[in-house]
């Protein structure tokens, strides 16, 4: 019963969906609030449904119910509760459930707090969501429902595919997922200012929330992504310019460029058109992202989830919304206002060039992730587009990026003094360049772009601080003042800071991995010692133990440096019988920032087994910087001040006179 | 019944929400509109002017930059064309509005059910209950025990790695089990710690053919050919020396093998039919179809053409009674491999049909049936 019942609330949820798709788009072409309300109350019906049938599969799957095919696929009556729960969304069909919950869940998000909205405005949007809700009902429902039921069923499941049962899948696909959805809200909010044909200053005061909690979700979900491919996989590498990697990227790259073309357009009104564009085709980039990761075109690290009947029904999905916003993007444009206009250098000059270098970099690896599979489709030629394509496009369109950075808060709105900024920098760069020596005379070996590339991180991060000084008059006022005057920050002034220094501690991650990582691969005998990094690893044995559902051989390595012991790890190799496949868990020590890091391989004839031990110096930046760039977002989200960029004529000369 | 009751329950629920906005019309709403944000940002100025977050003449530009939007957008609000009425007023709604009212209920209290009728009866299986593993009565636990025992054997050879009658238990179980890796490295433990014997060479052998997908790899093989060595007679090591000839294409020489094999065979030996019908399998020897080992004995002393007539009488027999009891899934195969046998394929494919229609009631006898026919090599 509770199957047949998530089951048919599913498709209740589509029958709302389908009302709510034209119901309130009438009531609005014919003014009346009694029709467009419907719009609301459907949204919330349909999240109440959704969610009922989201909470089934997971009662499901908790109480190993093999009588529903999806639950048999993908479950097993040993596996530890977690698992179960996880398991939900480590499917095809279960994910797809989690796609429709959360976009449900936006939808009665705008519903229920969009009292602040004009009626015909939330009318549209939830329509809007409405279609796309529909869209991915009727996919679920038709080819990949996770209700469909098994008349005799077996006594046992297939399992989980085992790189799943970890805690990164408890993690990682929600955040994700609540990042590419929750671009659907302005997605809607886009289509629908096109359709009313006007964009008004409550379109831009909601957009921007809403793009922000997207990104906040996705920046966390891809690091945690990113953190699980590294320490799961035992391979130590934590981005693999993966297809599926680069599908998670593109919406961000976007989605970073709407956030501040938003903002340009929340505080001073201008940018509306490319603010609506960037707003679709974020949006795109995520329906893109969700048709390679389901559609199963890709075989890469994510080639769980392959069947190729789908994909054709994605594909559609994907054009009509693509190509129907797109084209009535082209019909509209036109008929919007432009508003606000500012001098090239300036607050909004800065973002519009942050826009240009990050939808650049965005289409950059658009290419590198299509063109293979195009190459595939026309030739039938298997290529893979690896790390040497991204680091030579992307990376030439992020140094300058970055360069940037610093100075766009320095520049005041309207027009700047770009000048001023780079005095007021002046500091900042003078650092950078001495860390730039400090690391060329310490560093040994590695690549001559190393040096130079953690310069410009320490640029980045010091421009950051060198804003927040220069905000709270730092150094020129009294300490207690200056205080005083940091609290009285706006957030959102803290949120740049921290987002923007975030940018510059992933890349000194980045730049020191890469760069000074060092590894020993080889086969060890019990009592052999191996040493990587001033570390050594004595491999004490090996242990066999029985999991839940997996055996596993577990390695033990005493580390000590100088003679001295520091602790014990414990790497090993789980088999699962069930799948009949086995993962590596890799062991991973952190010294401050650093990690050291050990996976195993096969056991040789003799006894001896294969290890990969590596130090990655200051790797933890990498995800660091992502947290920090969240935080940053959290800490701007929670300024709910209304935002306007008012010119500020004096500041500049103000600014001068110290210096002379 | 109560399934198609909580199923109404829902549905209603859903119309509800449907048609309860559409019974609260005419309740206008105001919030939202530009001027009001615009309003709201000025108010904000004066906060952050009296908190000292922004300096006079700051607050002064913001507030001119304000004014200048909150104007545009006063004007086009008011603007006489119409384009951009203020909405919700608080008059009743139009006849037209009315009207389209009612379609929009009709549409929920009609087209809602329908949808989610016409959508979920193809899909659905409203007939079946939930099967909650708690609720099953399991076939009490067998497999779950065996794996418990399998998991307390290995855990007192972790720690007595050299008892080689522990590993002696295991190898086999794991195999049963399906664990041919682990069967695998039991039996090479096994060999290491109870010495060299021919039956268990080829019991490794039989374990790295299970683990190969039943593939006699030069692995096995070279197991199989160290058991002979040992011992010559050893008949696993032959007959699957036998089944790497035929898998090799050799089929003389698995003919060979496994007719030395039968020659060799006690009378009783539980595995003679497996190698008689491989023997059948690769055509090799005599033409008899293995009916069963009395027969071949009796027809051993019988000149040419009384075999014949023998064998073709029994397995007239064995038709006439199938004919009556069809049940007997062994015997139509029997049959079935006969016909094939004595060069008859057409009364092989009729007897097929029979057989496939005298089981077609019972699934376990149809599978049993289709798995036999499989070895047979007469898929289909």
């Amino acid at each position: 019963m509770i199957a047949e019942s998530g089951h048919y609330a599913l498709v209740l949820a589509l029958g709302l969906a389908l009302i709510q798709s034209f119901v309130p788009l009438i009531g609005a072409r014919l003014r009346d609030p009694a029709l467009m309300n419907v719009a609301r109350s459907t949204a919330l019906a349909q999240l109440l449904f959704v969610g009922a049938s989201f909470v089934a599969l997971v009662t499901l799957h908790v109480t190993s119910d093999f009588s529903v095919a999806n639950v048999y696929e993908n479950s097993h009556s040993m596996k530890p509760l977690i698992y179960k729960i996880t398991g939900v969304w480590g499917n095809h069909e279960g994910s797809m459930l989690l796609w429709v919950s959360i976009l449900a869940l936006f939808g009665g998000l705008v519903a229920a707090f969009g009292n602040n909205l004009p009626l015909s405005l939330r009318a549209h949007v939830l329509a809007v969501q409405a279609w796309v809700a529909s869209a991915f009902y009727l996919f679920i429902l038709i080819t990949s429902n996770p209700f469909l039921r098994i008349a005799n069923p077996p006594i046992e499941g297939r399992d989980l595919n085992p790189v799943l049962q970890d805690v990164g899948l408890a993690v990682h696909p929600p955040m994700l997922y609540l990042g590419y959805v929750g671009f659907s809200i302005s997605f809607s909010f886009a289509v629908a200012a096109l359709i009313e044909g006007r964009i008004d200053a409550a379109w831009a005061r909601w957009v921007r929330p809403w793009t922000l909690v997207a990104w906040i979700f996705l920046t966390l979900g891809i690091a945690m992504g990113s953190y699980w491919a590294y320490y799961e996989l035992g391979w130590g590498g934590w981005w693999f310019w993966d297809p599926v990697e680069n599908a998670s990227l593109m919406p961000w790259l976007a989605g970073t460029a709407l956030l501040h073309s938003a903002l340009v357009m929340e505080k001073r009104n201008a940018l509306k058109v490319w603010t609506v564009l960037l707003s679709i085709l974020t949006f795109s980039l995520s329906l893109l992202g969700t048709f390679l990761v389901r559609s199963g075109v890709l075989t890469s690290v994510h080639a769980f989830a392959s069947d190729p009947t789908r994909g054709v029904f994605i594909l559609l999905i994907l054009c009509v919304f693509i190509g129907g916003s797109l084209s009535l993007y082209a019909a509209r444009v036109s008929s919007l206002k432009q508003g606000g206009l500012f001098a090239p250098i300036s607050r909004e000059g800065a973002l519009v060039l942050n826009n240009l270098f990050l939808t650049t970099a965005c289409a950059s690896v658009l290419v590198g992730t299509l063109y293979p599979l195009g190459l595939e489709v026309l030739s039938g030629e298997k290529i893979s587009v690896g790390a040497p394509f991204f680091n030579l496009t992307f990376g030439p369109l992020f140094v300058p990026l970055l360069i940037a950075v610093p100075f766009g808060p320095m520049l005041a709105w309207k027009r700047g003094d770009l000048l001023g900024a780079a005095q007021r920098l002046l500091a900042a760069g003078i650092l950078a360049l001495l860390a730039l020596a400090l690391v060329w005379a310490w560093a040994h070996g590695g690549s001559a772009l190393a040096p130079p590339a953690i310069a410009l991180a320490v640029f980045v991060i010091l421009g950051a601080v060198t804003d927040l000084v220069e905000r709270v008059g730092m150094f020129r006022v009294p300490l207690g003042t200056a205080l005083r005057r940091a609290r009285g920050l706006p957030r959102s002034v803290w949120g740049t800071a921290f987002a923007h220094a975030g940018l510059g501690i992933a890349l000194i991650g980045i730049v020191c991995e890469t760069t000074w990582n060092s590894e020993y691969i080889g086969t060890m005998k019990p009592d052999d010692v191996a040493k990587v990094a001033g570390y050594e690893l004595k491999l004490d044995g090996l242990f066999q133990r029985q999991g839940p559902n997996f055996r596993e051989m577990i390695a033990r390595f005493d580390v000590s440096r100088d003679g001295e012991a520091l602790s014990v790890m414990t790497p090993s190799k789980r088999s699962f019988t069930t799948r009949s496949s086995s993962t590596t868990e890799a062991a991973l020590l952190t010294r401050g920032a650093s990690q050291l890091y050990i996976s195993l391989g096969d056991v040789t004839a003799e006894g001896a087994i294969a290890v990969r031990i590596y130090h990655k110096p200051l790797v933890l930046l990498i995800w660091w910087g992502p947290v920090l760039m969240a935080f940053g977002g959290v800490l701007s989200l929670s300024d709910r001040r209304l935002r306007v960029g008012a010119p500020k004529p004096a500041r500049a000369q103000q600014r001068l006179q110290p210096a002379e | 019944m109560t399934l198609w009751f909580v199923f109404a329950l829902m549905t209603v629920a859903a119309i509800f929400a449907v048609l309860w906005p559409l019974g609260r019309a005419g309740r206008g709403q105001s919030g939202g509109s530009e001027v009001a944000v615009y309003k709201d940002q000025l108010a904000e100025i004066e906060r952050d002017l009296a908190a000292g977050l922004i300096a006079a003449p700051e607050a002064e530009a913001a507030r001119i930059e304000i004014g200048r939007r909150l104007l545009a957008a006063a004007g086009s609000e008011s603007a006489p064309d119409g384009s951009e009425p203020a909405l919700g007023g608080r008059s009743s709604p139009n006849t037209s509005n009315l009207k389209w009212r009612r379609a929009a209920a009709v549409l929920a209290l009609v087209g809602l059910p329908l949808v989610a009728i016409l959508v979920y009866v193809p899909l659905g299986s409203p007939r079946l209950h939930d099967f909650p593993l708690a609720q099953r009565d399991r076939a009490p636990g067998m497999q779950q025990s065996l794996e418990t025992m399998v998991a307390q054997v290995e855990q007192h050879l972790e720690k007595n790695p050299t008892d080689g009658r522990g590993w002696n238990v295991l190898a086999p179980v794991l195999e049963r089990l399906g664990r041919y890796d682990e069967a695998v490295r039991a039996y090479r433990n096994s060999l290491n710690y109870n010495g060299e014997s021919a039956e268990r060479r080829s019991d490794l052998g039989e374990a790295l053919l299970a683990a190969a997908g039943g593939v006699v790899t030069a692995e096995a093989k070279a197991e199989f050919e160290r058991a002979r060595t040992l011992n010559a007679e050893e008949p696993k090591a032959n007959y699957f020396l036998g089944l790497a000839a035929e898998q090799d294409g050799r089929k003389d020489d698995a003919a060979a093998i496994w007719r030395g094999v039968l020659a060799k065979a006690p009378p009783d030996a539980p595995w003679r039919a497996l190698v008689q019908s491989s023997l059948a399998r690769v055509g090799g020897g005599s033409a008899a179809p293995a009916l069963s080992d009395d027969t071949i004995a009796a027809a051993k002393d019988m000149s040419e053409g009384d075999r014949g007539a023998m064998i073709r009488g029994m397995v007239e027999r064995l038709a006439n009674r199938l004919k009556q009891n069809g049940d007997d899934v062994d015997g139509w195969l029997r049959l079935v491999r006969a016909y094939v046998v004595m060069g008859e394929r057409d009364k092989a494919r009729g007897a097929l049909g029979d057989a496939r229609e005298a089981v077609a009631n019972d699934a376990e006898r149809l599978r049993q049936l289709n798995e036999g026919l499989k070895n047979l090599g007469l898929d289909g």
